[in-house]
This record gives C-alpha cells, structure tokens and sequence, in this order.
C-alpha cells in the first residue's frame, strides 16, 4: 500500500479569504497610469527631426541676460530649448520666441521643467541687457546668452550654425542665421531639430514626450 | 462604322491612353518605406580635401505625404559633417518627418548654392491627386534617373 497523501480537509483561511479587487485596483492605478504614460511616450515619435543617436550637447559658457554667466550644463535636469537669433532680426526671431511663448503657456506645470536658451548671432548689438529687455517681451523666464565673436563663432560651429553679415534689401545690414531650434533633454542630450514654423502645438507635443522619458529613464535608473 | 475602321489606330492609341490614365489614378501605390534616404559615404571628406567636389543631396529633394514623408541623413563618414540643415556626428543619422505639404528651403554648406529645397507634395489619394502625383514623379525622373552621389567633374 502506498501511503495516501492527506488532503487538508479544512482550506486555509487566506485562501478562502475574497481578495478586495476594489482595494487593489485603486493601490495599482497610479503604477498602471505611469507605466501607461512612459510606454506612449517611448512609442510615440517626434514631430521634429530626430538625432540618432544622440550625441551630448556641446557646453557652453557665456554671458546671461539674467546677469553673471550662464552655463548650459547647469539647465541639466530640464528640458532646454536651444535658439539662435538677434533682438533686430524681423523675419525669424520673434516668430519663433512667440511660439515658444505660447508653448510654455499650454505646457502648463511642466513648463517649469523647461528653459529656452537663446544665442544671439549679433553680439555686436545685444549685449545681456539688450537680450534681457527683447526676451522679457515674449517670457521673463527665457534666457539670452552673448559673448566675443569668437566665443560664439565656436558655439554655432559646434551647433552646426550658419550665420553671416549681409547687406539687406533696404540696404541696411542683416544678420541671416540657421532658423530652426534644437531640443535638448533632461539628460543633456542633444534630441532634436524643430524646424522654423512648426506650431506651439508641435513643440509641446516633442517637449511633452522629452519631459516623459526622461523621467521614466531617471525612474528606472 | 466606316469612321471606326478608317481611324482604328487613333482610336487604339486614345484607347490606350485612357486606360495607362485610369491605371495612373486608381492603382494603388507600393510603399515600401517612407524614408527617402542619403548617406555621406566613407571617405567624402578625405576626397574633398584631395580636391574633388562631390554632391551627396540633390538640389531639391521630392517627398509625399502619406508616401515617402520623411527624410532621412545618414553621416558614415569618419568627422562630422554639416549635411542638409544640420550638423551629423559620424555614424550618425538625423530624420525628419514633414506633416505639411509645402516648399522647405534649408541653409546647406553641403550645397554649392548653399540652400536646399525639400518639396513635399499632398498625399496623393485615389483619383486625380494621385494621378498627377505620377506623372510629376514621371517627368522628375525622366531626364535623369535618381542618383545618390553625384559626381562633378574637378575642374582643373
């Protein structure tokens, strides 16, 4: 005879214990809600171009509009919007600062998570009170950044920025730089490219998906 | 009748050519990828600085919603290189996506004109669109058949 294997008549009360799904849903939803919001930013693509891989943005120092020196590495932490223009530019500049206005407005809380860095291409010019005085017209928060010709000069080269002196139209004398803006994340990564005349929309949309996967990344790290 | 069988050829030809229009507008269209790709290749910049002038990108660069909507710049050279409208790191590649059809110009050194065109044209939907569609792609393609690289001849 085999010995026949006793068979607990009476089942263990955890186990006959019904498990308050109620109770367990709502301690779950916060992490299912996360996990939601990381996944669809990890899957959903940016509107402007893209950077694969990226590379570390070039660091920079130089003179603040805010007073003392700005170093880009410092906004580590925040997503920053990188721009290159001048405070006399009409055709470019103060469409695309009106657009990042407007972006901040609609980013809401978060847009304390992002800092808009603007170089000027005509140091000669705008000086950081001149910078301070143009920004503060479109946000107080944004940041403009100026310095020697040659400190620049080694800014838009390692940007890949195009700017040159010519005469205008009216014969008066312009500065014609690269128009689009770069995004950089959290980490200090150099994202992305939004070309010149994307929607505030847009730049919300890509800056919404930086602030998420960065965050996701900090998390998981 | 008699008409019929004088100009029965003419009447072939026209027969013809409304069936290749009518093929053109409702035949879908085979889309493979969306990326319209143009690599640096190795060595571009060690044969510009032997001297040669060398065109990665076209002039002006033909993309459609929907079709072929995103263009793709890929760096495989050993130094970076501003290519289109940015600079790209070796081994690099920058991809843009366009929602909008429209003319983008774009500041390029990689240019011996120094700007770059991308021309994004509508989806092209069933019917009219998509015919005209073809036939612009048509005679884009018919004087000279896409190249990657282009070579100028160095002057010497």
């Amino acid at each position: 005879m085999y010995p026949v294997p006793v068979i607990c008549p009476v089942p263990f009360p955890e186990i006959v214990e019904k498990p308050n799904v109620k109770q367990l849903f709502v301690r779950l939803m916060p992490f299912l809600l996360w996990a939601v919001a990381v996944n669809a930013a990890h899957s959903e693509a940016l509107k402007s171009g893209i950077f694969d891989p990226p590379r570390l943005a070039p660091d920079f120092t130089l003179q603040s509009s805010n007073g003392g020196e700005f170093k880009l590495s410092q906004a580590r932490g925040k997503v920053v919007v990188l721009g290159f223009g001048f405070t006399h530019c009409t055709a470019v500049c103060p469409i695309t600062l009106a657009n990042l206005a407007q972006a901040r407005k609609k980013l809401g809380a978060l847009a304390d998570d992002v800092q808009v860095v603007y170089v000027t291409v005509d140091p000669e010019h705008d000086d950081p009170a001149r910078l301070h005085e143009y920004l503060a017209f479109f946000d107080p928060t944004f940041i403009g950044v100026t310095g020697t010709d040659a400190q620049l000069s080694l800014v838009r080269q390692e940007y890949g920025i195009v700017a040159g002196k010519v005469t205008g139209k009216t014969g008066q004398p312009e500065v014609h730089h690269s128009s689009y803006i770069y995004l950089i994340d959290r980490a200090g990564l150099l994202r992305a490219l939004v070309p010149f005349g994307k929607s505030p929309d847009d730049i919300v949309h890509d800056v919404n998906i930086l602030l998420l996967t960065n965050l996701a990344a900090s998390k998981a790290g | 009748m008699m008409w019929i069988r004088r100009h029965w050829l003419l009447l072939l030809l026209l027969n013809l050519v409304f069936d290749a229009v009518i093929l053109m507008a409702l035949v879908p269209i085979r889309i493979e990828s969306r990326e319209e790709v143009f690599e640096i290749p190795t060595g571009t910049w060690a044969r510009r600085m032997a001297g040669e002038k060398i065109e990665i990108l076209p002039q002006a660069v033909y993309l459609a919603l929907g079709v072929r909507d995103v263009l793709v710049l890929r760096n495989l050279d050993t130094v970076p290189q501003i290519f289109g409208p940015t600079l790209i790191m070796p081994n690099q590649s920058f991809k843009l996506p366009f929602e909008l059809a429209s003319d983008y110009q774009f500041a390029c050194t990689a240019h011996l004109s120094g700007q770059m065109t991308v021309v994004v044209d509508p989806e092209p939907t069933l019917g009219w669109s998509r015919l005209v569609w073809r036939v612009k792609t048509l005679t884009r393609h018919l004087p000279t058949t896409k190249i990657a690289e282009t070579k100028i001849a160095t002057q010497k």
